[in-house]
């Protein structure tokens, strides 16, 4: 494993005229927290398909796990984890049906993955949810389970597209909480949020403005550079000059 | 293959889970089977016609007789108006106007040839096709059992008396029992229809839930994906399809001098190139309804062009040749000649061939339609 995780060089894609993510470069360090900002429609789920192998780039490098994402995207997907923006269990089955299932794709065998259900089940206190289908768990709850399921196969990369969307703040901390503890186990977390206070848990946080990043840095150089009080101040000085921020 | 058990399981755990699906896989092709064999039928029952008579003679009497007798005709009005009669057949009361004209009885004595009208009513055109033949056949009876007797009265020879005459057996469904032919159709229509619709709304839905994503970035391989998709939905429609055989055999009546054996292979074969099909639908819509849209489009085609409700052999060569294509078409022949005909491998293999080779062309489509990676 590399000491640089996650490697673009002008990344880009294009959706016929309009450029939704612009010649992006950038390191992600082994082992960091790096924090991938921006407004909604500023391009971070288009990066992150792009990175995942769910999107293949117009053009631009990039390298994940030490694979290129352009030819060994398959070799990529077994070496990272990956939660949506869109819930993405399955909500007529279980909690033990959805471990099951996604640990079987991965090759998990039956017995490695009886040891995980209660791994899993202790981390997120689902004990006595077991058998609950997913359906009728709260969301917080859900999106903890679509964490640790993401984690399951124990890999380097952790692509998390806004996880805490939409969940109250104590389930938010929790959720962090989890991270850091992903992040200690040495898995490497890329992480999308338009939570500008959880920009601050970062390692790194890069703001990414109409498809282009325009800041790179750690939380407290970016306060400094810009002298600005709060990461939320940095964005909206960045924002500013945007021009379809909110596409 | 241990991926494919797992996709399997959450499959099988995922159908029986849908009430709503549930009742739909196994109870509705089984009443859909009993209502439509019982519905389907091209016998004629009970016709109704009004009689114009003018020549009121016994002879007129008894053509007229004639038609009740067989069952298939019910005479509900006697006029002597032919408007009225017309008014009759305008409002539907009756099907057929017949008109057996004057001097009827006279001139037939005589060994002149007569005339006698039918007016049918042609907007069902089955029908009226039905009623014509019924009709002429009746009045062929009619004309063979009194031309004898005219012959003697008469000193003029008859002129149409054949010398020639034709005695059809129906081989295979002898007394033409449409059940019996309907059936086997049937069948292959109920089970193409789960075949198409569940594997075509399936993938679609995982897209629609948004799971598709998520395991699009595993690395699952997509033969096992599309594999994983198959199997539930073909053990499914073959237990349909067991369960339909099994009324036909035991419910219809319908003979089953082929082997049995030979039948669920060629249904297996069947079942992959429907499903392969939907799935090819599945990777080229972005959701259900378009998937259902599509499918239903397809399957009515196929349906139509199956040879079910009109041969095959009827229509204009360019559709017959499209028929080639349409593999309801080539499930429907072969059921039908396996079971009621009693067709081994060697009369049928060539079909299946076809079958293999449609099912192997879909199934190679869909997989690879079936990206993982967006463009």
């Amino acid at each position: 494993m590399p000491e640089v995780a996650i490697q673009t060089r002008d990344l880009t894609k294009k959706f016929g005229d309009f450029t939704a993510v612009n010649q992006i470069s950038f390191d992600v360090r082994r082992g960091e927290i790096f924090g991938f900002l921006g407004a909604n429609g500023a391009g971070k789920t288009t990066a992150i398909k792009m990175l995942t192998g769910l999107l293949s780039p117009t053009s631009g490098e990039g390298s994940v796990a030490g694979h290129d994402i352009h030819s060994e995207s398959e070799a990529i997907k077994k070496k990272i984890g990956y939660m949506s923006q869109r819930f993405s269990l399955y909500d007529d089955l279980t909690v033990k049906e959805n471990i099951r299932f996604y640990g079987g794709v991965y090759g998990l065998s039956r017995h490695i993955l009886r040891s995980k259900y209660d791994e899993i089940l202790e981390k997120v206190d689902l004990k006595d949810e077991i058998d609950s289908r997913v359906g009728s768990l709260p969301l917080g709850w859900k999106q903890k389970l679509a964490f640790s399921i993401a984690l399951l196969h124990e890999p380097k990369i952790v692509f998390l597209d806004e996880p805490t969307g939409g969940v109250d703040p104590i389930t938010r901390r929790q959720f962090w909480e989890m991270i850091y503890k992903a992040s200690e186990d040495g898995v490497t977390v890329f992480v999308t949020t338009h939570y500008m206070d959880e920009a601050e848990y970062c390692d790194r946080v890069s703001i990414m403005v109409d498809g282009k990043i325009e800041a790179l840095d750690s939380p407290v150089e970016l306060k400094r550079s810009f002298s600005a009080k709060s990461i939320e101040e940095v964005f909206i000085e960045l924002a500013r000059g945007a021009e379809n921020s909110d596409g | 293959m241990k991926t494919i058990q797992f996709i399997l399981q959450k499959e099988f755990l995922q159908i029986f889970r849908n009430r709503a699906m549930l009742p739909i896989l196994f109870v509705m092709p089984i009443v859909q089977l009993l209502v439509l064999s019982f519905a389907a039928t091209y016998e004629l029952k009970e016709a109704s016609f009004a009689l114009i008579d003018y020549d009121q003679s016994s002879l007129s009497r008894e053509l007229s007789a004639q038609f009740q007798a067989t069952g298939y005709f019910s005479l509900e009005h006697k006029t002597f108006d032919t408007d009225e009669a017309l008014e009759e057949l305008k409002a539907g009361n009756v099907n057929m106007v017949l008109t057996i004209p004057e001097n009827f009885s006279r001139d037939y004595s005589q060994g002149n040839s007569v005339s006698v009208q039918m007016l049918i009513d042609a907007v069902d055109g089955t029908k009226a096709g039905m009623i014509q033949s019924y009709g002429s056949s009746i009045i062929r009876d009619f004309n063979q059992n009194h031309i004898r007797e005219v012959q003697l009265i008469s000193s003029k020879k008859a002129p149409q008396l054949s010398r020639i005459e034709l005695i059809p057996v129906n081989w295979y469904n002898p007394d033409l029992d449409y059940i019996t032919y309907m059936v086997p159709g049937i069948l292959v229509v109920l089970v193409s229809m789960i075949g198409l619709f569940l594997s075509g709304m399936n993938i679609v839905r995982e897209q629609e839930i948004g799971t598709i994503e998520q395991l699009n970035v595993t690395p699952i391989k997509k033969s096992h994906f599309i594999t994983g998709k198959i199997v539930p939905f073909w053990i499914i429609g073959m237990v349909d399809l067991v369960i339909g055989l099994a009324l036909a055999r035991y419910g219809f009546n319908i003979p089953f001098l082929g082997s049995l054996t030979l039948i669920l292979i060629v249904s297996g074969i069947y079942l992959i190139v429907i499903q392969a099909l939907g799935l090819f639908i599945s990777t080229v819509t972005s959701t259900q309804q378009q998937a259902m849209f599509i499918a239903w489009f397809i399957m009515v085609v196929f349906i139509l062009m199956g040879g079910l409700f009109t041969p095959i052999e009827s229509m204009p060569v360019w559709a017959q040749d499209l028929t080639l294509a349409n593999p309801v078409a080539w499930f429907i022949k072969m059921m039908r000649m396996v079971l009621l005909k009693g067709a081994g491998w060697q009369e049928i293999q060539h079909m299946v061939f076809v079958l293999i080779g449609m099912g192997g062309l879909f199934y190679g489509v869909a997989i690879n339609r079936y990206k993982k990676t967006a463009g």
